[in-house]
């Protein structure tokens, strides 16, 4: 295992960058330029350039959406979806995916060396928002010569960076697909990224947010953060039945406080690997960015407002036994996408697999989200005819 | 193509938005959007019917006409279409409101239990009937409010609902319905169809 420098300098030579000169107003006012943004793409444009996909991460993940991360050697987060033959097939599509400012897998963020201080920015990184991490990402599309999108696609964080790249720059894409996401976040989402924040912020090794100036990660901090997330992702059923009262390699209590559960080991294991690979601020940042995202409060007129003129074809999908994005919040998106008179599509996926259902293997709604992607090409390519 | 999907895209001007409230696999949609360049929108509430809407790039919301209509605006399409889904819900007066509200004008068909066999099987063999336009028996029917295209005659004219122009589907044949034919049009059509402003 490498140090958490040595493992940045080595991630730089294996991460596309764009410099983004071009200022950017952040929505805390400040303004920033020449900045990185970190990409991967799969696939090649085509001539008539009608095969475009933007997928847009969620909280933890990065722009390595399938095939191997060249960094953590592990599947790309959506290799589930994406890849040669998969829901969004590779050797049809062109798939663009950007890693967020204020993350940690090369884009601009809290981990970056602040020009004027030569130092980690730490928490002198400027809180960031959903909306300027999508208008950093616009950017991408002109350096790769893009005008329209085929499809733009994102599930979680993702689907609420989507919602806002829709209603930021209409029509620049013909179709879209949020999944599992809302137009803000509820009271129990910003709780529970409360409580992430807390756990980093008590690890007494986070130190303000300045570790990284001793070369370490406040790791137990940072892995509670994590397991807490795992918990919201799953559902209660999907739990139950993946581990019960099951013991972790023992045939009794061991009258102690070690992983004695099947399910705190699991915790405890994603907790723990999820350190080796981000940055505790970039969580911090992130979340924020999460918990601040409600776009009727950034349109006057409400989200009917948000979503006037637009015509680009939405679907949006919601899973059943999601409680962190309720099927019921899903439909709250639909209706007002109706109500500006958006062409919509809804459908909700029965699982139990909760609000991760977009990330494993899923068939029926990776069956869905290839239905609507290969039939709207067809759409695209008649329009740009 | 069924003749009522016929009758009704031929109700239709070109070029207007519809909604078509239970849709199903979309097969209506898919002809009107193809015969008269229609916007077609779609609400469907079983799953497999929503993918297959999908999967031919048709737009489809997933969900209950019974509790989920007040998501449209109000006059925000042209026509909307309900095609022999009235009979099933539990409140067949709010949907029908709805709709009215929605639409500038609402096609609604229904499945005509006036049609001479279903009152024949009543009288001559005392069983509830099963037809072709009214396949299940009386324990799995979905249908909860049967009526006569009489019966929604009458309706429409108590709750001062404008009746446009209504035709009577009998397999292949259609024929207009009027005040004047319309003990005998009740009769002899299997589906009733009405074009309500």
């Amino acid at each position: 295992m490498p140090s958490i420098a040595g493992l940045f300098f080595y991630m730089s030579e294996k991460i596309k960058k764009l410099n983004v000169s071009k200022p950017l107003v952040l929505d805390c006012k400040k303004t920033v330029k020449d900045f990185p943004l970190a990409y991967e793409t799969y696939g090649n444009l085509n001539k008539n350039k009608d095969n475009a996909i933007l997928i847009f991460h969620a909280l933890t993940g990065d722009q390595f959406v399938s095939g191997t991360n060249p960094i953590t050697k592990k599947d790309g987060w959506w290799v589930t979806a994406v890849g040669p033959g998969k829901a969004i097939d590779t050797n049809k599509y062109f798939v663009i995916c950007a890693n967020v400012i204020g993350g940690c897998m090369g884009s601009w963020g809290p981990k970056e060396i602040d020009k004027n201080t030569n130092e980690a920015y730490g928490l002198n990184f400027p809180v960031i928002t959903i909306k300027d991490m999508v208008k950093s990402q616009e950017t991408l599309l002109d350096h790769l010569g893009i005008d329209k999108l085929l499809c733009a696609a994102g599930g979680s964080m993702g689907g609420m960076q989507l919602l806002q790249f829709c209603a930021t720059f209409p029509n620049k894409t013909f179709s879209a697909v949020p999944i599992a996401c809302s137009t803000n976040h509820s009271a129990q989402n910003i709780a529970l990224n409360e409580l992430a924040r807390q756990a980093i912020m008590a690890d007494p090794v986070w130190d303000n947010g300045k570790y990284l100036k001793k070369n370490i990660q406040p790791k137990n901090g940072l892995a509670v953060a994590r397991m807490v997330g795992h918990i919201s992702y799953l559902s209660e059923k999907g739990m139950q039945e993946k581990f019960g009262r099951k013991l972790q390699e023992k045939a009794d209590y061991e009258f102690s406080f070690d992983a004695d559960f099947k399910v705190e080991s699991y915790l405890r294991h994603q907790g723990f690997a999820f350190v080796e690979r981000f940055d505790a601020n970039s969580i911090l940042y992130i979340t924020r960015a999460m918990d601040y995202f409600d776009l009727s409060r950034q349109f006057k007129g409400g989200l009917v407002e948000a979503f006037k003129n637009q015509k680009t074809k939405f679907l949006i999908i919601s899973f059943s036994s999601d409680w962190l994005y309720t099927t019921k919040e899903n439909k709250d998106t639909v209706i007002a996408l109706n109500s500006a008179g958006a062409d919509v599509s809804f459908a909700e996926i029965k699982t139990d697999k909760g609000h991760d259902s977009f990330l494993v293997n899923e068939p029926e709604f990776l069956k869905t989200l290839k239905g609507f992607i290969d039939s709207m090409h067809i759409k695209f390519k008649n329009e740009k005819k | 193509m069924k003749k009522e999907f016929r009758v009704i895209a031929d109700l239709l001007p070109r070029n207007i938005r519809v909604l078509d409230v239970g849709c199903g696999d979309g097969s209506l949609m898919s002809h009107l959007i193809k015969e008269k360049s229609i916007e077609a929108r779609g609400l469907e509430i079983v799953e497999e019917n929503v993918k297959k809407c999908i999967y031919k790039g048709l737009s489809v919301i997933e969900g209950n006409a019974e509790t989920e209509l007040h998501q449209f605006p109000t006059k925000s399409f042209d026509f909307v279409i309900l095609s022999q889904t009235l009979q099933a819900f539990y409140n067949p007066e709010k949907v029908l409101k709805d709709l009215l509200r929605i639409g500038k004008s609402v096609i609604i068909s229904i499945p005509n239990f006036g049609y001479w066999k279903v009152r024949t099987s009543l009288l001559f063999f005392g069983k509830m009937p099963v037809t072709k336009t009214l396949p299940n028996s009386w324990y799995n029917t979905p249908n909860l409010h049967m009526c006569t295209i009489k019966d929604f005659f009458d309706f429409c004219i108590e709750k001062k609902i404008n009746i446009n122009k209504v035709v009577g589907v009998n397999e292949e044949n259609t024929s207009e319905i009027k005040k004047s034919n319309l003990e005998i049009k009740n009769l002899f059509s299997k589906v009733g169809i009405f074009l309500l402003k």
